[in-house]
């Protein structure tokens, strides 16, 4: 038995998982329209690479990964892109992002598929290239794009892989439902992860004790190989990364560090499976195992949805009666969020969607004042002050917040889950980072505009000096001509100065005079020539005139000659 | 000499102070020296404070010269851009009271960007040179663009141009800026000294 340790904190909320695991995974009909928001991971948005009237096959790339950290985007079923524009996404904003719409032919033609079996003859980084395109993410919650983490743990010497299948959050079986019918499939991505990893010494699976199941599943899947199955007590929220890495290892994560700093690397189950049908099958991320559950639907169980479904169009097929339903919730009734409408899409870090009824989880009572009873620090699995952090929040001290470790909440809402004052503490710590994010980013764009400003400045400066020197040479130039031109004999002096300063060298001139004797001698046969035509056909005129430049010409050069031979003398 | 001192225990005393204050004199004089330091480090922080925006509405040209002009004792509430959080900053680095914004200088509004409606620019570069962070690009007779990412939403390129071509847009916040606000159903339930029990009293 392996030595488990004990986190700090931790509340133990109703489970309510029994409901939803009654039934089998189901599969849904497709439904006319999907909507698939181009983020739906951590990092940058996909860019579409179809347009709009493009016929599409299922599995077809219909958005690809831009920048270091995305995910692409792949039509879950076959049929037409009907629009790419702005729609209301789930998001706790409740605001619109980019979306592409497929109208689905229902024929689900799939595009070819090329699986690697064989991926061990594969290097680990074309592995982990397939994981990208097949647009893989976290499928735990966070959707961190899957290649990008195990790039970044290939980078590291990576001793323990964690596979995370604690699914600690109430009401959530989508994890648990698919290990107890495909517990062999996760073993293979499991398989292939540990192959990208280069072999990490250790593969641990942290499951809770709550899912006999399941344990029984994995053990029987993992028999024949090293990997070890290690069950975890029901405690929320054991299945947060910095938690179970310690309940496993004992080794606590450094605030503001990965998991890969200290060696190991921790994949959600799904994750697995998903990178299974990514590398062995070829298939894209196209769809995941979900939750339906609440009072408020008529069937509560887990089923394999297509990303993009409209909310509700799974909650028609699930008898659910909206007059039940206080509100609709994405994820877990601790770290989901409201949805402000049943038309937005699944994505793909959709666990869950909880429809309860009024009296399963009431609206919420009103705030009140905290009271200091401490209970908050007891539940935090973090071990923060969050009555600290809370009177911080309040008065926006982000120094003081920041002292307090403020960045290592989770956002798990334990400490709201016991505060008997119904203070929504969370809503308050993230707000709280967002101001903080929003201030540095403030400080980092003023530091770049001041570096501008101040390059402008020596920039305008240096062109300020080069005018004035032009100037002062200007200047020192006018007013040295107007004393100069005083004097006549001066400018005389000058200009016979020039003159001789042009005189060549008596080589340079012997050749220039030999030069035009040539040319002169030349000119005076032509000359010649054109008197002896003139002589036999020309009137008298011509014949003067040519005499005329004949002995012009030979003047020249006997000009020419006589200054050749002072040269010389 | 060591005699004299010895005996004389009133002369030991001063000989040896004094040689301590020259001694230390020296220290302190050479550290000052070589320490030196070459601007005022208050000023470097207050520029530090200010939002950098270069928009000259505190009546310096730029946000430097108006922190040297605190440092030299001038008021601390002529920075509309910055508001009152700015104000609040620079009161708690000088340890003073934070007086509320001098509205002669502005108001603080919402963020800007500068826009220019290209197919209206005439590329006469009056904003390129009224933009104290190089943020328009373009060339005489060329249409003009503005850098959204450098642009501090200054506005002292919108008055140059002789077209009116240049609008300042609010920053519209988009899913990636989105933040969660603080909570607001904050019932009061319990009786507390605010005014408005008071006011309900009297």
């Amino acid at each position: 038995m392996r030595q488990l340790w004990e986190t700090p904190g931790g509340v133990h909320p109703p489970e309510n998982k029994v409901q939803s695991l009654k039934l089998g995974i189901g599969h849904l009909a497709i439904p006319e329209k999907l909507i698939l928001p181009l983020i739906q991971h951590i990092g940058d948005a996909a860019k579409p690479c179809v347009a709009i009237g493009d016929v599409v096959l299922k599995g077809q790339k219909i958005a690809s990964a831009s920048g270091d950290l995305s995910a692409p985007v792949h039509a879950p079923t076959s049929g037409v892109i009907s629009a790419i524009e702005d729609r209301p996404v789930a998001h706790p904003s409740g605001m619109s992002a980019l979306c592409i719409e497929i109208i689905s032919d229902s024929e689900e033609r799939w595009i070819d598929l090329y699986g690697h079996t064989d991926y061990k003859q594969l290097s680990p980084q074309e592995v982990s290239h397939l994981i990208a395109d097949a647009g893989v993410t976290g499928l735990g919650g966070a959707g961190f794009p899957s290649a990008a983490k195990l790039d970044n743990g290939r980078t590291k010497p990576v001793n323990t892989l964690i596979i995370n299948a604690t699914e600690c959050e109430p009401y959530i079986t989508a994890d648990d439902i698919l290990i107890r019918e495909r517990a062999a499939e996760i073993i293979q991505g499991i398989g292939v992860i540990s192959h990208v990893l280069d072999m990490p010494r250790r593969i641990l699976i942290g499951i809770e004790s709550n899912k006999p199941e399941a344990i029984d599943a994995l053990r029987e899947a993992c028999k024949s190989t090293a990997i070890e199955v290690v069950v975890v007590p029901t405690k929320y929220p054991s299945g947060g990364e910095k938690q179970l890495v310690y309940i496993l290892t004992g080794q606590e994560i450094p605030s503001g560090q990965l998991p890969s700093d200290i060696g190991m690397v921790c994949v959600n189950s799904g994750t697995a499976f998903a990178i299974k049908r990514a590398v062995i099958d070829g298939q894209p991320l196209i769809s995941r195992i979900m939750t339906v559950t609440g009072d408020a639907c008529g069937i509560n169980r887990n089923y394999e949805v297509l990303i993009g479904t409209p909310v509700s169009h799974i909650l028609e097929k699930n008898k659910f009666i909206r007059k039940n339903c206080s509100r609709l919730i994405m994820g877990g009734p601790m770290m989901g969020f409201s949805l402000s409408s049943s038309e937005l899409p699944v994505v793909k870090t959709t666990t869950c969607i909880l429809a309860p009824s009024h009296s399963e989880i009431p609206e919420e009572d009103p705030q009140q004042p905290c009271i200091r009873c401490g209970l908050c620090a007891e539940a935090c699995p973090a071990s923060l002050l969050p009555q600290q952090l809370y009177w911080y929040a309040q008065s926006e001290d982000h120094e003081r917040l920041q002292a307090h470790n403020l960045f290592d909440c989770i956002e798990c809402g334990a400490c709201s889950y016991v505060c008997p004052s119904n203070i929504p503490l969370v809503q308050y710590y993230r707000s709280s980072k967002g101001n903080i994010i929003n201030s540095r980013n403030a400080k980092i764009s003023a530091a770049k505009a001041r570096e501008r400003f101040e390059f402008r400045q020596v920039r305008l400066n240096k062109a300020e000096q080069a005018r004035e020197v032009k100037r002062e040479a200007r200047r020192v130039a006018t007013e040295k001509a107007k004393t100069s031109s005083s004097s006549a004999a001066d400018i005389i002096n000058a200009a016979n100065l020039r003159a001789k300063a042009r005189q060549a060298s008596p080589d340079q001139q012997k050749a220039k005079l030999e030069r035009s004797l040539m040319a002169a001698k030349m000119r005076l046969d032509e000359a010649q020539e054109r008197l002896a035509e003139a002589n036999k056909s020309g009137s008298a005129e011509q014949q003067a005139q040519q005499h005329a430049s004949v002995e012009g010409a030979r003047q020249k050069v006997e000009q020419t000659k006589r200054r050749l031979e002072e040269l010389i003398r | 000499m060591i005699e004299l001192l010895t005996e004389n225990i009133i002369l030991a005393a001063l000989v040896s102070l004094v040689g301590l204050g020259v001694l230390f004199g020296g220290l302190l004089g050479y550290a000052a020296e070589k320490f030196k330091v070459e601007s005022d480090p208050i000023v470097e922080q207050l520029d530090e404070l200010l939002p950098q925006t270069q928009c000259g509405q505190c009546g310096f040209p730029g946000c430097k010269p108006y922190a040297q002009s605190i440092a030299d004792g001038d008021a601390i509430n002529k920075c509309p851009p910055g508001g009152q959080s700015t104000i609040n900053a620079i009161a708690k680095l000088l340890d003073v009271a934070a007086p509320s914004l001098d509205e002669e200088h502005g108001e603080e509004e919402i963020r800007t960007v500068a826009f220019i409606r290209e197919d209206e620019c005439i590329g006469c570069t009056k904003c390129i040179q009224a933009c104290p962070v190089d943020a328009i690009l373009g060339a005489a007779k060329l249409m003009h663009t503005v850098i959204t990412q450098e642009c501090t939403g200054c506005d002292l390129c919108v008055e140059p141009c002789p077209v009116d071509c240049i609008d300042m847009l609010p920053i519209e916040e988009d899913i990636d800026q989105w933040r969660w606000s603080i909570p607001k159903n904050q019932h009061q339930l319990i009786a507390t000294s605010s005014s408005t029990v008071h006011e309900t009293l009297t």
